[in-house]
Parts: C-alpha cells; sequence; structure tokens
C-alpha cells in the first residue's frame, strides 16, 4: 500500500515533507528541468530583500572536507523584480512555494512581510533573522532572544500568511532563540542556518573567501542540525522544518525522527540538482520497505 | 542535463594534464564550443563539490563489438590541481561519472571572413579545441598557446591537423619563443592588423592582457573565464565577476555559469 506521505505545516498541506533550502534552489526555474517540482512537497526561493542586493566580492564559495563555505551577501533581484520576473514562473507550478526574506530594520523586515502578504502565489513566509539590525549596533536579529522575539512579533502584524521563522544555529542557547520566536507569534521554525566558519590559505596568509568568514553547509554539519532539532522538539509546540547537511532520504528521515514536520535539502541540491526528488522518493520507498503507513507516525519517533 | 557516462580514455598528456574521452548522450552532438560540463568525481562527501570542465571536444566512435553504431563521445583536458582533478585522473576505462551539461554559453562565431585568433594559456586550451574545429570550416585560424615550459603546451599537433596555424611561446623558451603568448599575439597583430577577431582562454593575468590588447586595437574579444562555483545552473551564485560598469557603488556582478563562461571582453571589469 502506498504510504502517507503528506504533512500539515502551519496550515499548509504538503504532499510529501520534502522542501528545498533558501538560496540552493533559486527562484524554482532554475532547477525546472532536473527536478519535477510538483514531486516535492514545496520549495523555498532566494532570500529576498526590499532592494536589489549585489552580494560580496570573490571568492565567496570554498570546499571544505564534506561541506562548503559560502560568503554569497544575499546577493538577490529585490522584491520588486522579484514580483515581475520570477512570480509568473511560481504561478506554472502546483506546488507551494515560500518566500525567504530579511531586512536591515524591523521596519524593512514588516515592509517586506506585508509586501509578500498580498502576493497570492506565495503560500507562506520564510523570515531569515540571521541578519544584523543596523539599528542596533549590527547584532544579529537571530543571536539574541529579545531581538528575534520583537522583529518576529512585528512581521506576524504584518501578514496573514504562514510565518516560518529560520534559526541561527551560531546561538549558545538555541532552545531560547526558539521559544522566542514560538511565543512570538511564529507558525513553524526551521532550523538550522549555516554555521559560520573561515577557511585559510596558509601559502597566501590569507582567508580564502573575500568576506573572512562565511556560512558553513553540507553533510559535515549533520550531526549540529540533528541535535539542535531534536533540542528544540522536545520544547516548542509548533512544527519544526529540519534542515542541515540532508544527502539522502536516511538523512531526511533521522530529522524526522529527531521531531521535524518537514525538512529542507539545500547544498545537496548544488551537487546532485535533483536531489529533493529523490530524496522524496527514497523516504516513500522506506516507509513502504517497513511497512510504515504514514510519515507523521514518524515524527518525533525517536527512542531514548 | 544530468546523466551517468562511462570513461573511455584517461590518459596523461604531458606531466601534471590529462584528456578523458567519455560516452555522452545523443544531445553533446550541439554542445557549443567554450560550453562545459559539471563532473562529480566520485559519490562520496569528499570531494563534495561537481569540478566544471570546458569540453575539450565532440565527436562519435563506434563501438568495438560487431555491428555497433556510432556513439557520441565527448572530451576533457584537464590538469591535476587538488584532491578532485588527481582522483579524476586515477579512474580508468569503464568506470562512470556523473555528469551535468552541456552548460553556459558558448562562444560566438562571429562573421566568417575576418581572421580567427585563439589565444590559449595552458589548459586553458580546453575549451578552444572544439572552437578551432568549428571556426576552420569557414575562417582563416591562428593559434597562439603559452604556457611557462613546454610541458604546458597541450595538443598542438590536434590543431596542426585542423589546419590551424600554431605559434608557441614558453616563458622558459624550452618550446617557440621565449615570453609571454600576449607578446606573441602582438606580434602578429603588428605583422598584420587586419580584420580579426580573438578568442581567449588561460589564466586571468593572461586574459586581462588579452582584452587590453583588443581594447587598444579595437578588435573584438571573447573570453571564457573560470570560477569557483557549487552548482554550475545559477543558483549558488558563487562564480560571479564584475562586469563592466561594476563599482561599489553600483554593483554589476555576472554569473560565470550562466550569463558566461564566454563574454565579450567590453563587458567586463579588468584591472589596470
Amino acid at each position: 500500500m502506498k504510504p502517507d506521505m503528506t504533512v500539515n505545516i502551519a496550515g499548509i498541506a504538503l504532499r510529501n515533507p520534502v522542501m528545498t533550502a533558501s538560496g540552493t534552489f533559486g527562484y524554482g526555474a532554475e532547477f525546472a528541468q532536473y527536478v519535477d517540482l510538483e514531486k516535492i512537497g514545496a520549495f523555498v526561493t532566494k532570500g529576498l530583500s526590499l532592494q536589489p542586493r549585489a552580494g560580496n566580492p570573490t571568492p565567496r564559495i570554498v570546499e571544505t572536507p564534506g561541506g562548503m563555505l559560502n560568503a554569497i551577501g544575499l546577493q538577490n533581484v529585490g522584491i520588486d523584480a522579484f514580483i515581475e520576473k520570477k512570480v509568473p514562473f511560481l504561478r506554472t507550478v502546483n506546488t507551494p512555494a515560500i518566500a525567504n526574506f530579511f531586512g536591515n530594520t524591523v521596519d524593512e523586515y514588516v515592509e517586506m512581510a506585508r509586501r509578500l502578504d498580498g502576493i497570492p502565489e506565495i503560500a507562506a513566509l520564510e523570515v531569515n533573522i540571521s541578519c544584523p539590525n543596523v539599528k542596533q549596533g549590527g547584532i544579529v536579529f537571530g543571536t539574541d532572544a529579545q531581538c528575534a522575539f520583537g522583529v518576529v512579533a512585528a512581521c506576524r502584524e504584518a501578514t496573514i500568511k504562514p510565518l516560518i521563522v529560520k534559526l541561527s544555529p551560531n546561538v549558545t542557547d538555541i532552545v531560547s532563540m526558539a521559544r522566542a520566536c514560538a511565543d512570538a507569534g511564529a507558525d513553524a521554525l526551521s532550523l538550522i542556518n549555516t554555521l559560520t566558519g573561515m577557511a585559510i590559505d596558509l601559502n597566501s596568509r590569507k582567508p580564502v573567501l573575500a568576506n573572512i568568514t562565511g556560512g558553513f553547509s553540507g553533510p559535515a554539519i549533520k550531526p549540529v542540525a540533528l541535535r539542535m532539532v531534536w533540542q528544540v522538539a522536545r520544547v516548542v509546540k509548533i512544527p519544526i522544518i529540519g534542515i542541515g547537511g540532508i544527502m539522502t532520504a536516511t538523512d531526511a528521515l533521522e530529522f524526522i525522527l529527531a521531531g521535524a514536520t518537514a525538512i529542507q535539502v539545500g547544498t545537496a541540491s548544488f551537487i546532485n540538482p535533483s536531489a529533493a526528488q529523490e530524496i522524496a522518493e527514497g523516504m516513500e520507498a522506506w516507509l513502504v520497505n517497513n511497512g510504515v503507513a504514514s510519515v507523521n507516525s514518524l515524527i518525533g519517533a525517536l527512542e531514548v | 542535463m544530468q546523466f551517468k557516462s562511462m570513461i573511455l580514455a584517461n590518459a596523461e598528456v604531458s606531466p601534471g594534464y590529462w584528456r578523458m574521452r567519455m560516452t555522452a548522450p545523443p544531445e553533446f552532438a550541439a554542445a557549443q564550443p567554450g560550453q562545459f560540463v559539471m563532473v562529480r568525481v566520485n559519490s562520496a562527501i569528499d570531494p563534495l563539490l561537481r569540478r566544471p570542465f570546458g569540453i575539450f571536444d565532440v565527436g562519435t566512435y563506434v563501438p568495438a563489438h560487431s555491428g555497433a553504431q556510432p556513439q557520441p563521445y565527448l572530451e576533457m583536458l584537464y590538469r591535476v590541481v587538488g584532491k578532485g582533478t588527481a582522483m579524476l585522473s586515477e579512474l580508468h576505462e569503464t568506470d562512470l561519472l556523473d555528469i551535468l551539461g552541456p552548460l553556459g554559453k558558448g562562444f560566438d562565431l562571429g562573421p566568417l571572413e575576418e581572421e580567427k585568433l585563439i589565444v590559449g594559456g595552458g589548459v586553458g586550451l580546453a575549451p578552444l579545441y572544439l572552437l578551432a574545429k568549428e571556426l576552420v570550416r569557414q575562417s582563416r585560424v591562428r593559434l597562439f598557446a603559452g604556457g611557462r615550459t613546454r610541458d604546458d603546451i597541450l595538443c598542438i599537433t590536434e590543431f596542426e591537423r585542423l589546419g590551424v596555424e600554431c605559434y608557441v611561446a614558453t616563458e622558459d623558451g624550452s618550446l617557440g619563443e621565449r615570453g609571454l603568448v600576449t607578446e606573441a599575439l602582438e606580434k602578429r597583430l603588428d605583422l598584420d592588423a587586419g580584420n580579426a577577431s580573438i578568442f581567449a582562454c588561460g589564466p586571468h593575468g593572461m586574459l586581462n592582457a588579452v582584452a587590453a590588447i583588443a581594447a587598444r586595437r579595437a578588435l573584438s574579444c571573447q573570453v571564457s573565464l573560470e570560477g569557483y562555483m557549487a552548482c554550475g545552473m545559477g543558483a549558488c551564485l558563487g562564480c560571479v565577476t564584475p562586469g563592466h560598469h561594476h563599482s561599489p557603488e553600483t554593483p554589476d556582478y555576472r554569473c560565470v555559469c550562466t550569463d558566461g563562461p564566454v563574454f565579450d571582453s567590453v563587458d567586463l571589469k579588468w584591472g589596470a
């Protein structure tokens, strides 16, 4: 019998728990020739800001054992070009599109949430709080519980669409961040964003990335991500979307066991553009082989 | 497209430089000179990312068994520079590779009547062979191949066989003229600055010099760039290069993978 792969995230029914992670899947169209977008649960578009952003100088990426560092600098087309040039494609795909966004100030976040709220093709918003607050000395919103609460509560007021908050792992206590965002009205949490890292070229005695530091992603970060998902899932009631180094269906199912309702495939899409679809198919095959009738019965089913 | 390819041959053609022939889907017959492929060196996670390689050649071969039909192949010319390329060099006939391609925007062949000047530095020759093959059908083609030593001068006889007139320059003088390939190019242009266009691939310093030569003489010039990239399809935004009008105030980044890898040299920002 075909297992039930559908899950519900903040009121959006997904045909399966597999989503793509922001910044690894373009605006969707880039991958259409490699992935049947209607075989995955949802896709998240590249992080958007009010104004277009050029991003950082190069080198922007470097490979590390089992992972990569990126310092793209949130390059994106900006909300106006997104609406004009990218949204028409979303209309052609029968899969929820989730818009990831960020701002430099609470006001910018609110304005973005308000603008995205008005786009019918967008099923939900994912807010990236791993950005510095330029009005508060550059403190990263997502590394201070009060700051995180403030920006999420403000976005909550600005949209009636489901609001997913993407958490930064670069904190002392991920649970307090998760609680603050849940208390501020988030409908779901996605975690983890990249871990801050760096790479050095011994011969030149210089950092490899022009930005010096970058976000560490890929299979090497999976254990950290699994641990954080597990910790958060034990204390918050809203659904969790697990992210971090997922390369295979096995990885994905481990996150579900740890307490995630859905997962996002990120870096894997760079290496294998059809990874998200293959992971969704692999998860279903695992359920069949193991006589599990519904993926929902695995959520948080870790035996400790 | 994404496909599994079987290695047909993998041989060192000069110390540190390898040439690999592998099976390709029929679509590769239409690959444009200058396009590239993203190759997954193995299925493990180290190295994690694919490696980009220019398409050196495409063609058909007849498999060894009787009654076999001609099958398409693809060739790459690569230099062993790190872990990924070292692993690639250790692969053998019948080993399988996961490949994405053909990717990117290739060379515009331009008007037939002009002379075509191809400039390659070291392994930068890789995407220029297929280009020469196309160009020689209609136009006079000269190749300027440069490198540090004779070991860095690759596949010259292949170009000669196409009917391309080859000029070689090495920095140590071990083959051809002693000096930079750009000096050889300038010498030729001094002799005959007629109607010519330039196609170049190689180290950034060489491309910078070629672009400057083309600008001074108002010649059309296309360059093929390399970039650190994770995906090859415009998603990671790792491989960007500054466009002509780029400045910190008016940023203008182009993706090497999807806007290029071939650019008109006047569209890019060059160093002083």
